[in-house]
């Protein structure tokens, strides 16, 4: 088998190390949950506001609330200005993020309701929606919503033939060179490890794609202990957001 | 390290085993998986006696039985009021429970729309909650303010056994009334007096967290040139609304 | 989180706190709250800033671009404003098209900085009748305790001081992804700043909270600036349903006149450090 092209990264980081990370809850005071997410300099804000009455009233669900997800990237995220306002990308991110989070989130003891998650994007270098959802489980949690397990996501990717972990920007979408680059936004849930969110843009061999799993479930108890330790207000006190 | 009767508290996240052992059982907020309990919310982990349970820590309000909650009306029907207290839904206040008889006629006349009232919880069902104003210490709420402090700091406000709201009462001579619903009333003999309190509540929202509260707020106390004093004085209204079920916490 | 209707006793409570020159949050009727100002919330961004005001908090940013200028302004650039009141900051926004409340807000806000002329719009040219710059403003709302206007203001004010054009290269006629020294061209002696007054009951309040907010009768935005050493109006917006008296208005003018001078220096630093 040849050598891979990208035998290291633009970045310097190891090909299993993720971006630094960063995370902190109670950012929006009127909501009834919120965090922030941070993968290097990809930041994600969530908000959760709910358990609240759904209107129109069809569209209430008797025997459970229901969640509904909006997420969405300001207009100064990114190089290219993006207008406000919904994009096709933007609706199928919120419909994965909403069906990832479905997964552990119980909302039987809330009938006729809806809880929404908000999640925007204020500075991206790639991985946003995997951001978004680690950030918007902060959220839930800090909303008080009964959950089963957390939810933790990463990026992966493949870069030529080298399979690494968190993309960043240079790597999702500039690298050109061999197989070009292949990317794998994932979610696993907390205790039982399964996979809530898996999509995939590139091309890759059903060896490497197990590989992928196994690093992806390797990163995401990194970012499961930074989700906790925010939650639990340890360590993330002195770096609080905020100067004069 | 206290041992039977109670054990250690910790705070969990969704998903984190609280304990293991098949003789433990899943309360509220947990559930079993396998040998172990595990919390369904996040918040404060509580064993007593091999019950377990997770006291949620933040988050919107979930009315329970035998709670004390303030709210205001918002619809009168034919046989009762409608009371918003930051809920999903609305508490309904059947005519029957308030404190004297009232005809048809006169519900308006009773309790107004906007009026303030504190009412204690006594059934909760999937379409609402039902509340009543009958005991001694409940009824309809004139003057004074409201402040919004989430349902969550009510046990750091009221303290244990009330212990915090004696202390800001000695301070400051005020009223208060605190709803589990996370909304606290205060009425107080002066503009500056209730300035204060508010200031105080606000402190002890600001620092919920920490420990050693109780002194760090008498010390706030004294900041603003007022007395710490034990036993606190209050007015005809001035009733203990300790919920059975949540007792105020002490520092951690 | 609880911010259900308001009783009755607060109304009261507010306004007789106000008849005694308080309010209900200890302040003066005149006191803003704290004001918080974090830069570079975006590193993708010409320029980002969070502002908070109290716990009223929105993020800003500015972004350009390059294209052919208007036919009936051939040597200026263009620049726009856009508000979001994301349902994310506050129970009563919802999702969808901007409403008629982040409509109204960002006009205000783009009318106070355009009519003041602080941004110099013939700088922005590149090349008359062919190329000009295109300065893109977006606020959006974080948080909202009250007074998202004056925020969006003080926060479109920020974000333009610290702009820099993005590098333009002339012979591949394109925007590049890398900021030049040269700042956004500002005419800074044409600075103009936000203050909005509220009117409940008797009194007339400056930087209301959202529980303000919610009983005015009505509120009165100035964007008020120097101009020949003294203070100069180059915005006014008058909102909700309560009529102004002659009397009120003299009143406002000299909130405007009194607050000015102290005002200004801070604003002054905030913008251009």
């Amino acid at each position: 088998m040849s050598k891979s092209l990208y035998a290291k990264r633009k970045s310097g980081r190891a090909f299993d190390e993720v971006r630094p990370l960063r995370a902190e809850v109670g950012v929006v005071p009127s909501a009834d949950g919120s965090a922030i997410f941070e993968s290097g300099t990809t930041h994600a804000i969530a908000v959760v506001r709910g358990p609240r009455t759904l209107h129109p009233q069809h569209m209430q669900n008797p025997r459970a609330g229901i969640l509904r997800v909006s997420y969405g990237m300001m207009p100064f995220s990114v190089e290219d200005r993006i207008r406000p306002g919904p994009s096709r990308r933007s609706e199928e991110i919120s419909k994965v993020t909403e069906w990832a989070l479905s997964c552990v989130v119980d909302l039987s003891e809330f009938p006729n309701t809806v809880v929404d998650v908000f999640i925007q994007i204020p500075q991206a270098d790639a991985g946003t929606r995997v951001a978004g959802i680690n950030a918007a489980a902060m959220a839930l949690a800090h909303a008080g919503i009964p959950m089963k397990e957390m939810v933790s996501a990463i990026g992966v990717g493949k870069l030529d033939k080298t399979l690494v972990v968190d993309l960043d920007k240079h790597e999702d979408s500039e690298y050109k060179d061999g197989e070009g680059s292949t990317d794998i936004p994932m979610a696993f849930t907390s205790r039982s490890g399964r996979i809530c969110l898996l999509q995939l843009d590139g091309k890759i061999s059903i060896d490497e794609f197990k590989e992928v799993v196994k690093m992806g479930r390797e990163a995401c108890k990194k970012v499961l202990e930074v989700q906790s330790s925010a939650l639990k207000g340890i360590g993330s006190k002195e770096k609080k957001r905020g100067k004069k | 390290m206290k041992m039977d009767k109670e054990e250690s508290r910790q705070m969990v996240v969704p998903g984190e085993t609280v304990v293991s052992g098949s003789g433990y059982l899943p309360g509220e907020g947990t559930y079993r998986d396998g040998e172990d309990v595990v919390a369904e919310r996040y918040g404060i982990s509580n064993i007593f006696e091999k019950h377990v349970r997770v006291v949620p820590v933040s988050g919107a309000y979930y009315p329970r039985r035998g709670n004390t909650i303030i709210g205001t009306i918002i619809d009168i029907t034919f046989n009762g009021w409608l009371i918003d207290f930051g809920g999903a839904q609305n508490a309904f206040l059947p005519v029957a429970e308030v404190p004297r008889y009232i005809n048809r006629n006169e519900l308006r006349e009773y309790l107004d729309f906007g009026e303030a009232v504190v009412v204690k919880v006594w059934d909760v069902k999937s379409r609402g909650t039902d509340v009543s104003m009958k005991m001694r210490g409940f009824g309809k709420i004139e003057g004074g303010q409201i402040i919004n402090v989430g349902p969550n700091k009510v046990p750091r406000i009221i303290g244990k056994e009330g212990s915090m709201v004696k202390l800001i009462r000695g301070a400051t001579g005020c009223d208060i009334t605190v709803g589990q619903n996370g909304k606290v009333w205060i009425y107080g003999k002066d503009i500056e007096g209730e300035i204060t309190t508010r200031k105080i509540i606000e402190f002890i929202v600001e620092n919920a967290t920490i420990y050693g509260l109780t002194e760090k707020v008498e010390e706030y106390i004294k900041e603003l040139g007022l007395e710490v004093k034990s036993g606190g004085y209050g007015g005809m209204d001035d009733v203990e609304v300790i919920d059975q079920n949540t007792d105020g916490e002490d520092d951690e | 989180m609880g911010e259900s209707i308001m009783p009755n006793l607060q109304r009261e409570r507010i306004v007789e706190y106000l008849n005694s020159g308080k309010r209900i949050d200890g302040r003066a009727l005149d006191e803003f709250r704290e004001i918080v100002i974090e830069r570079g919330i975006s590193k993708n961004a010409e320029s980002s800033v969070s502002v908070k005001i109290g716990k009223t908090e929105v993020f800003a940013g500015v972004k350009m671009a390059v294209m052919e200028p208007y036919p009936d302004s051939k040597n200026e650039g263009t620049f726009m404003t856009t508000v979001e009141l994301h349902p994310m900051a506050s129970n009563s926004f919802d999702s969808g098209k901007p409403g008629i409340d982040a409509v109204e807000l960002a006009r205000v806000v783009d009318r106070g900085i355009r009519e003041s002329g602080f941004i110099d719009l013939k700088k922005l040219c590149i090349k008359e009748g062919e190329k000009v710059w295109q300065v893109f403003l977006d606020i959006v709302a974080i948080n909202d305790d009250g007074n998202l206007m004056d925020a969006c203001g003080l926060a479109a004010l920020v974000v333009l001081g610290d702009a820099k054009l993005p590098v333009y290269d002339e012979e591949e006629k394109k925007v590049k992804y890398e900021l030049s020294k040269t700042a956004v061209p500002l005419n800074k002696e044409a600075l103009s700043f936000n203050i909005t007054f509220h009117k409940i009951g008797e009194s007339i309040i400056i930087d209301a909270s959202s529980e303000e907010e919610a009983i005015s009768d009505y509120r009165l935005s100035v964007a008020v600036g120097e101009g020949n050493g003294k203070a100069r109006i180059t915005s006014l917006q008058k909102g909700k349903a309560g009529a102004i008296s002659d009397d009120d208005m003299e009143r406002i003018l000299k909130l405007v006149e009194d607050n000015f001078s102290s005002m200004l220096p801070k604003i002054r630093k905030y913008v251009f450090g």
